[in-house]
């Protein structure tokens, strides 16, 4: 790597990161031929709370029918106040991942401010779009996005299409290989008043669901201390919890599913219980 | 056929250099501080959109004075250099001392291949774990790199600055301690007559190495207020 600012470093452009990285002939991700066994991540699910969002990714990645990595992360913060889940071709999309985190930050230091919520959101559907060739041969990349937007004092989320396509999702949503089941969950459980802890259980308790039903999504690992990751977005910016405190959560809701396999049970009008 | 005048090339280089310091001594000055916590930088400027300081990485901070178009351009080329690298690599390959090498380089050819230098004066900290490993090089439009120990003063009146700052500046001491002291010399030293000056007037940021990863952060309105009332 040359050390002369002049050329490509000098020229007046935009802030973005990935079209200066083009520009300077630095092009990463290179479309393949064929098709390739690679490691899939598998499920993320996302529900907003009052005040924030929050995130969490169970920590399989498989291969087929093989187990590639028990304790992989899928979920990760791309700036201060927003984090992004990966689903799909893990390779890929960590590198996704990677360049998103740069992007966010290059535009910040250059500009001086934060983008928008929604323009952080539109910048991840264009890297997607970049990957649209590698996502025909396979290899594609389902990304979920959250955030808490101080415009509009709120979390959100956006979900994904392998094309770029970006969609805002209300309340919660789930990507990845159990989504179908973890959204069923969500459905259940969600609530909008909901506190921060109490959101952290409902989507460790739809994690649940999902890995009892998709063998492709792993549940809480007792013996090995492998718990789901957990980010929290609030006005106060990302907090990962800690794996210790997902720990208690995750055995808190295993005690209860011994008595109740199923997990808790939605309540409805005219109940008895 | 006219014979174009010989001008040797001592005289183009003390003209060429006679114009940087010249451009350079017309803006106001700024200061860069080592502390306890970290590096310290005080500008003298009103405006709070057109910056004189910059984050540039995670421990990487850049100060400048001169013309704003040409050390803009020069902040933008290095926190794309940086970012680049930590891309390519890693976060941890990205040294100040390799963006102060291209900045030196860069000014260096600009200064003897065209017609006009640079007229700007820059500096990049790089904050370490411990106060003996941090790093400041001073930058001047002809590319010579300097590497500083406590404090740089910069721009118009640097050497009325540093000569102030030399007083009074003592190892280890707190952030609030240091914001005041170059407070002090920019106002006392950076016009003709000495003046007071207040938040609005300043830009200031710090490289704090007790943050994780980016350590860069302004201070700015009350906390800044707060910061330059001696406790």
């Amino acid at each position: 790597m040359s050390n002369d600012l002049t050329g490509a470093f000098g020229l007046v452009g935009s802030a973005s990161f990935a079209e200066f990285l083009r520009s300077s002939g630095n092009t990463e991700l290179q479309p393949a031929t064929g098709t390739i066994d690679a490691p899939h991540g598998t499920t993320i699910v996302s529900m907003v709370f009052d005040g924030g969002v929050v995130m969490a990714g169970d920590r399989r990645a498989t291969m087929g029918n093989v187990i590639a990595q028990k304790d992989v992360q899928k979920v990760f913060e791309a700036d201060e106040y927003s984090v992004v889940g990966i689903a799909g071709t893990a390779g890929i999309a960590v590198e996704i991942v990677r360049l998103f985190q740069v992007e966010l930050e290059h535009y910040e230091k250059i500009e001086g401010t934060q983008l928008s919520l929604e323009g952080k959101a539109n910048r991840l559907s264009t890297l997607l779009r970049g990957n649209l060739g590698m996502a025909m041969q396979g290899l594609a990349v389902v990304p979920l996005f959250a955030g808490f937007d101080p415009a509009h004092d709120r979390g959100r989320i956006f979900s994904y299409d392998v094309t770029g396509g970006r969609y805002e999702e209300h309340d919660f949503y789930a990507v990845g290989s159990g989504s179908t089941f973890a959204r069923g969950s969500l459905k259940k459980l969600f609530h909008a008043e909901a506190t921060a802890e109490q959101a952290q259980r409902i989507v460790l308790e739809a994690l649940y669901d999902a890995a009892d039903d998709d063998s492709a999504t792993s549940g809480p690992d007792l013996a090995r201390r492998i718990f789901p990751i957990i980010s929290v977005v609030t006005a106060n910016g990302v907090l990962t919890v800690d794996q210790a405190d997902i720990a208690i959560l995750a055995e808190q809701m295993l005690r209860e599913r011994l008595q109740r396999p199923n997990g808790p049970r939605a309540p409805m009008e005219g109940d008895a219980s | 056929m006219s014979v174009p005048f010989y001008v040797s090339p001592e005289q183009i280089m003390k003209d060429k250099a006679d114009f940087a310091r010249k451009g350079i001594a017309r803006g106001r000055s700024v200061v860069v501080v080592q502390y306890a916590e970290g590096i310290g930088f005080v500008a003298e400027n009103p405006s709070k959109a057109l910056h004189k300081i910059s984050e540039i990485y995670d421990r990487i901070g850049f100060a400048a004075v001169g013309k704003y178009n040409e050390f803009e351009n020069l902040r933008v080329a290095g926190i794309r250099l940086a970012d680049l690298r930590g891309y390519s690599y890693d976060r941890t390959d990205v040294t100040g001392r390799s963006l102060a090498n291209a900045y030196a380089q860069t000014l260096g050819s600009i200064f003897t291949e065209t017609a006009k230098p640079y007229e700007v004066e820059i500096v990049v900290a790089e904050v370490g774990t411990e106060e003996g490993t941090d790093q400041i090089y001073r930058l001047t439009f002809d590319g010579s790199v300097a590497d500083e120990r406590g404090f740089v003063a910069m721009g118009g009146s640097a050497d009325a600055i540093a000569g102030a700052m030399s007083a009074s500046w003592q190892v280890g001491q707190d952030l609030g301690t240091s914001i005041r002291q170059a407070v002090h010399a920019l106002g006392e030293h950076g016009t003709e007559e000495s003046r007071t000056l207040s938040a609005d007037d300043l830009e200031v940021a710090v490289l704090d190495r007790t943050r994780p990863r980016r350590t860069f952060r302004r201070i700015e309105g009350t906390e800044l207020a707060d910061l330059l009332v001696a406790q």
